[in-house]
């Protein structure tokens, strides 16, 4: 080993830049947090330090759970990413199971239709898609954001799906056949559960996207009783600008369910990421 | 034996992920494509051809907003790439530095903003750069520079670039960590052979990383390109449908939504809502030419 790479002055710089982009990342939420838990006087006069006996208050959560429906917004949610990640695994699972297992006239055209969509984004095609929901009645409904979230989260997860069932051996899937299990039970019962890792990895990936976007529930579904938490909070701050506390406490009210979302799956997202699943 | 019967299973397997796909994604893209090409006249939707291009291209009515909203997409990129990108890759050879401890506590750490909604960011920033608030420029005063401050998002010759610094602190996790996850799969022998040719330290990181993350690099240049031009929802948050001030963080994403939907007195028009969608197509189209034909085929990839 060499000096540089041993070099204590270097490591105590490269732990300097690191921290310092830290407080960078992690500033304005905290000053967010922070703040939220003030009074209003607290709030201008010291932002920077945390609520004391004096500052504490807790007076725009009140005023959000009173004038916003927040726990229907974080029910929305949690419906709209639930039932999208759950097709978007099921049906992405039997595609790439489809197009990994079996030879068949037109696989190879196939992959590469179903692999169009990972490029392009579904927000260019919003004009038509709006005029079809509109059509099929489900404008304002929680479907239309679960279908246009399982069409667009499907390309990636059947790209790396199939990436991952190439893996699963042959002698497994023949030994079942020889046992006489239907093409079904094979999938079911033996390839699901050896990429159990490969579809975290993909819920994980499209969890984010979904639970944040804030175009498809403004166009496709607006209404009182669909809004998202994205787009519920959106309105709410828009409409309560001048009330300092309200605005502080429903950011607040957003950051705190991603956050803790954040703390249980982070070890799985990043090791989604850095096993080199998007390539 | 296979081959004597229809396999139905195959098409039971793949139908419902086609059949959404087709229906939700690939249709309404190429329905959006056509709808560029008609206009309603007397409530009769009626083919126009390429006038709705002509309209946005050249009547000024329409194509002032259009170029202002493309050149400062342009421009909303260039900061992603200039800025974006180098701060990533900065981060991630610092964290895969081998002895470095309390790496995953930054990596984690510096992912956040990432997964935060722009919703969130957006207004965070704001209530952050506010002169009411005070925050930004008590900062500012403490570091020596006080003189320095303005209300950024305020000003016309400010406010875009603001944005995009914005929008870089939000996704610079998105780089860093690709970027990780790429130094980590250079094998060490290979850095211990430059080592004994003498090659140690930043030289390592030029001579010997860097040409091997290339392959990575330009998958973060066209995911940013992409990202990017088919941005919204911040300038949405931040400045609302009107892109303020006067249309100066006006991108294509803030343009087809108003376009399209209407906003305040103006009605939508998905005519011509189509056709900047389409120029948006064509414009990501090309990017990704661009990089699947004339950058990664070209790049020079080393076998590990």
């Amino acid at each position: 080993m060499n000096q540089a790479r041993r070099n204590p002055l270097n490591m105590a710089a490269m732990h300097g830049a690191l921290i310092l982009y830290t407080v960078i990342a992690l500033f304005p939420v905290f000053v967010i947090l922070i703040n939220s838990l003030k009074t209003r006087k607290g709030i201008f006069r010291e932002p920077l330090s945390l609520p004391d006996a004096e500052t504490f208050s807790m007076i725009g959560y009140q005023t959000v759970l009173r004038q916003g429906d927040f726990f229907l917004y974080i029910q929305n949610s949690l419906i709209v990413t639930v039932v999208s990640l759950f097709l978007i695994l099921l049906f992405g699972a039997m595609a790439a199971f489809a197009l990994s297992e079996y030879r068949f006239r037109g696989n190879t055209v196939m992959g590469l239709y179903l692999a169009l969509g990972i490029m392009i984004p579904i927000r260019i095609g919003t004009v038509a898609i709006l005029e079809m929901m509109v059509q099929a009645g489900l404008v304002n409904t929680l479907w239309s954001l679960i279908l246009v979230y399982t069409a667009q989260g499907l390309p990636l997860a059947v790209f790396i799906l199939s990436e991952f069932m190439r893996q699963v051996s042959d002698d497994l899937k023949n030994a079942g056949r020889i046992d006489g299990l239907s093409e079904y039970t094979i999938f079911f019962r033996l390839v699901l559960p050896l990429v159990r890792p490969a579809m975290a990895t993909v819920a994980v990936f499209n969890m984010i996207p979904i639970w944040n976007d804030l175009w498809f529930p403004l166009i496709l579904a607006p209404a009182e009783e669909t809004k998202t938490l994205t787009l519920g909070s959106q309105v709410f701050i828009g409409q309560f600008v001048t009330d300092w506390n309200a605005v502080l406490s429903a950011l607040s009210m957003a950051i705190l369910p991603v956050l803790i979302l954040y703390v249980i799956f982070s070890r799985q997202l990043i090791r989604g990421i850095t096993s080199g699943a998007v390539k | 034996m296979q081959k004597s019967r229809i396999r139905w299973h195959i098409a039971v397997f793949l139908a419902p992920a086609v059949l959404v796909y087709t229906a939700v994604m690939i249709y309404p893209l190429f329905n959006t494509l056509r709808l560029a090409l008609f206009n309603e006249v007397d409530d009769q939707r009626l083919f126009v051809g390429l006038a709705n291009f002509r309209t946005l291209f050249l009547d000024p009515l329409w194509s002032d907003a259009f170029w202002n909203a493309l050149g400062n997409n342009f421009w909303f990129f260039l900061i992603h790439m200039l800025v974006q990108n180098p701060i990533g890759i900065a981060l991630a050879a610092l964290l895969s530095h081998p002895r470095l401890r309390f790496a995953a506590f930054y990596r984690t750490a510096i992912f956040v903003p990432t997964i935060l909604s722009f919703v969130i960011v957006g207004f965070a920033w704001k209530l952050i750069l506010s002169p009411i608030w005070g925050i930004a420029p008590s900062l500012l005063d403490a570091v020596g520079l006080g003189g320095l401050f303005q209300p950024w998002l305020g000003k016309e010759e400010y406010a875009l670039t603001t944005l995009a610094l914005v929008s870089v602190w939000q996704f610079v996790g998105i780089p860093m960590m690709l970027i990780y996850a790429a130094l980590l799969s250079i094998p060490e022998e290979l850095l211990e052979a430059g080592e004994i040719d003498g090659i140690t330290g930043m030289s390592a990181f030029w001579k010997i990383k860097l040409p091997l993350i290339l392959p990575s690099i330009g998958i973060i240049s066209i995911l940013t390109f992409v990202g990017n031009f088919n941005a919204f929802d911040l300038i949405y948050s931040a400045q609302g449908a009107l892109a303020g001030p006067d249309f100066a963080t006006d991108i294509l994403g803030t343009f087809l939504y108003r376009t399209f939907f209407g906003f305040q007195l103006q009605l939508g028009d998905p005519y011509m809502g189509s056709a900047i969608a389409s120029a948006m197509f064509a414009i990501i189209l090309i990017g990704v030419c661009i990089y699947l034909f004339g950058i990664q085929t070209r790049m020079r990839r080393y076998q590990l």
